[in-house]
């Protein structure tokens, strides 16, 4: 699926010369719908985190729309994935190809890659391939010699998780603060500059050009029905091959972090101790549930919040949780937004008795204080704008229960007299 | 998210200061609009050229940059303070982000944080008193797979080890692509000393079965 590794995979030529733009060609030969129906057909399901069908998306857009605006993500900002990154960095033309292909099935005159700010070496490299598909005629007013117009530019973002979020990624390119709108209208009626907009994640076009040449049987052929086609998977942490690995969505997590042609094993003969399969949103797994298949749908039943952007953090067994669940709550806690109170709040509210129970002056009640913030937080469909919430509730109330022992037992072992001095201290 | 407070009682802005874009960055930024339906929607890359022109993004930039763009002062001051990419004080000719995120805190980044704030003498967001160096920690650079890593202004390194850092703060420019993984995860990290004596719910089971 991808030309990572090669020499000079991200020039035109060899791109080419691996077969390149030949998808984007047949699919500008066929009519609009019928790349529609083929993609609905292949029931690729967006790869940026909630899984939805890519197909079914381009569904939405009103019928009788005279403009249409395509935005890319690219603000891969979820800890720890970076899936996005390599196929940016390694095989840029796959992505504009892909971006063509949505492009053109959306009947879209302009896509914006909107790329997160941390990216300068990948936004070379992409700007660089974008500026070699203009001259060669690929991008333009006449794409690959057909009469649709497609421009394509990069739009850089600034440091916000929450621009990830396909609103607030649109206020965001508008030239507002990041801060997600409010549902509906869907983009699909009213997005970008109040035109009908879709917004698909990198990887989901990236899927592209692979379900147009080889077509939709040979994608769901891949993989478990509902979960076809081969994804990406990143791990990191302390295993020996960390790093971003194409699997179909079959696979375990043990398997991710195990197998030699993946992660390889735990660094040092440590042991695993928790893993975030799915991006830090999704929650954690204890050492139990490594046999969790990485698909879309197994996850909740490990009470997980989803597949998320299947990219698995390892913790292994000489890291305190308390470090975890501090860095977790902080990571909420920065990016909220602050538009909506009870994320506001509570994110903070977690970070701060995340940071005293690390600290060393946790009370046995803040477990359950956390469970209840977390509760409170967004667990029911219409409490917050965008997903940050649920997406912080997951971990922090994953972490709590399945590891509530080891918190009980650090909070056991503080030394006398620690908690009332640091509330005193604090009041 | 954040909130600032101007003083009031001081002029931000000279009025008859001379313009401080020069007329290329203007007609960058001008150049820009036409991508979008609304030259608000300029904005973003407007500050970003600004910020790499000047280093930071002045009162007087964002009047002017207003100015350019139809849009009130206030807009892009709103839309500035969102983004932590974006300053409005000037901060060191290099700009250390440090990823604070789990992948890097597991492996050790917290250590590299320790030892550069050691190093320079300053704090999280502080500058060094030669105005050479800032500090500033940042959420998932998305180098997960060489962790830890950090930013030099725009360069990324990864596996980051303590005796490397004089050589990478000394040439910020050498190409570390492809180092070897960082030792820091062996080393004694500050975190492990915390940890508790009892035993975890289930550690009987090894990652080798």
């Amino acid at each position: 699926m991808k030309n990572v590794g090669v020499d000079g995979s991200t020039t035109l030529k060899v791109y080419e010369s691996r077969g390149g733009y030949v998808a984007a060609r047949k699919a500008l030969a066929m009519d609009t719908n019928a790349v529609v129906e083929e993609v609905k057909k292949a029931n690729l399901r967006g790869r940026g985190g909630a899984g939805f069908p890519a197909g079914v998306k381009w569904g939405f857009l009103p019928k009788d729309r005279t403009t249409t605006l395509l935005c890319v993500n690219a603000d891969e900002s979820e800890p720890p994935t970076f899936c996005n990154r390599v196929l940016m960095e390694h095989d840029p033309h796959q992505l504009i190809e892909g971006t063509i292909i949505a492009a053109y099935a959306t009947r879209s005159q302009v896509a914006y890659i909107y790329m997160r700010g941390e990216f300068h070496e990948q936004f070379h490299v992409l700007q660089k391939a974008i500026d070699e598909a203009y001259e060669a005629g690929y991008l333009g007013k006449k794409v690959l010699g057909t009469d649709y117009a497609l421009e394509c530019y990069i739009h850089r973002g600034a440091g916000a998780y929450v621009c990830g979020e396909e609103t607030g990624l649109i206020e965001s390119l508008e030239g507002k603060r990041g801060q997600p709108r409010i549902k509906p209208p869907f983009p699909a009626i009213e997005g970008l500059f109040r035109r009908p907009t879709v917004v698909n994640n990198v990887e989901t076009l990236s899927c592209l050009p692979h379900i147009m040449e080889r077509g939709a049987d040979w994608f769901t052929g891949i993989g478990p029905p509902h979960s076809a086609g081969p994804k990406l998977f990143c791990v990191s942490g302390p295993v020996n091959k960390p790093g971003c690995y194409e699997a179909a969505m079959d696979i375990t997590v043990r398997e991710l972090i195990e197998r030699d042609d993946m992660g390889g094993g735990m660094l040092s003969g440590r042991k695993v101790k928790a893993v975030f399969p799915g991006g830090l949103s999704m929650g954690v797994l204890t050492v139990d549930e490594l046999d969790m298949k990485m698909d879309f749908e197994d996850p909740r039943n490990y009470s997980l919040l989803g597949l998320g952007t299947a990219a698995a953090v390892v913790v292994d067994d000489a890291t305190d949780i308390r470090l975890v669940l501090r860095n977790v709550a902080r990571f909420y806690g920065t990016e909220s937004c602050g538009q909506c109170t009870q994320c506001r709040e509570g994110t903070s509210w977690m970070q701060r008795i995340a940071q005293r129970i690390e600290s060393g002056a946790g009370r046995m009640e803040d477990l359950d204080l956390l469970l209840e913030t977390a509760r409170n937080m967004g667990m029911m469909p219409g409490l917050s704008i965008c997903g940050l919430s649920d997406g912080a509730t997951y971990p922090i109330e994953t972490i709590v229960k399945k590891f509530r022992p080891e918190l009980e037992a650090a909070i056991r072992s503080q030394p006398a007299g620690q908690v009332e001095a640091v509330l005193q201290a604090a009041n | 998210m954040s909130w600032k407070a101007i003083d009031r009682n001081q002029a931000v802005v000279d009025a008859d200061a001379p313009p401080l874009l020069s007329e290329g960055v203007r007609e960058k930024i001008l150049s820009y609009t036409h991508r979008y339906e609304t030259k608000r929607a300029a904005l973003l890359p407007a500050l970003h050229l600004v910020q790499n022109t000047l280093g930071h993004v002045s009162w007087q930039a964002m009047v002017e940059i207003a100015a350019l763009l139809d849009i009130q002062p206030s807009d892009v001051f709103d839309t500035l303070t969102f983004y932590t990419h974006f300053w409005t004080h000037p901060k060191g000719e290099k700009v250390i982000t440090v990823c604070r995120s789990l992948s890097c805190e597991v492996l050790g980044g917290a250590a590299v944080l320790d030892a550069l704030k050691a190093r320079l003498g300053i704090e999280e967001h502080g500058t060094s008193s030669d105005g050479q160096y800032s500090l500033v920690t940042e959420e998932c650079l998305a180098g997960c797979d060489h962790a830890p890593c950090m930013l030099i202004n725009e360069k990324l390194h990864k596996n980051v080890k303590l005796d490397d850092l004089e050589r990478i703060l000394a040439d910020g420019d050498n190409d570390r692509v492809d180092m070897p993984r960082s030792d820091l995860f062996d080393a004694p990290p500050v975190a492990e000393s915390k940890q508790p004596a009892s035993a975890t719910e289930d550690d009987s089971r090894t990652t080798d079965d």
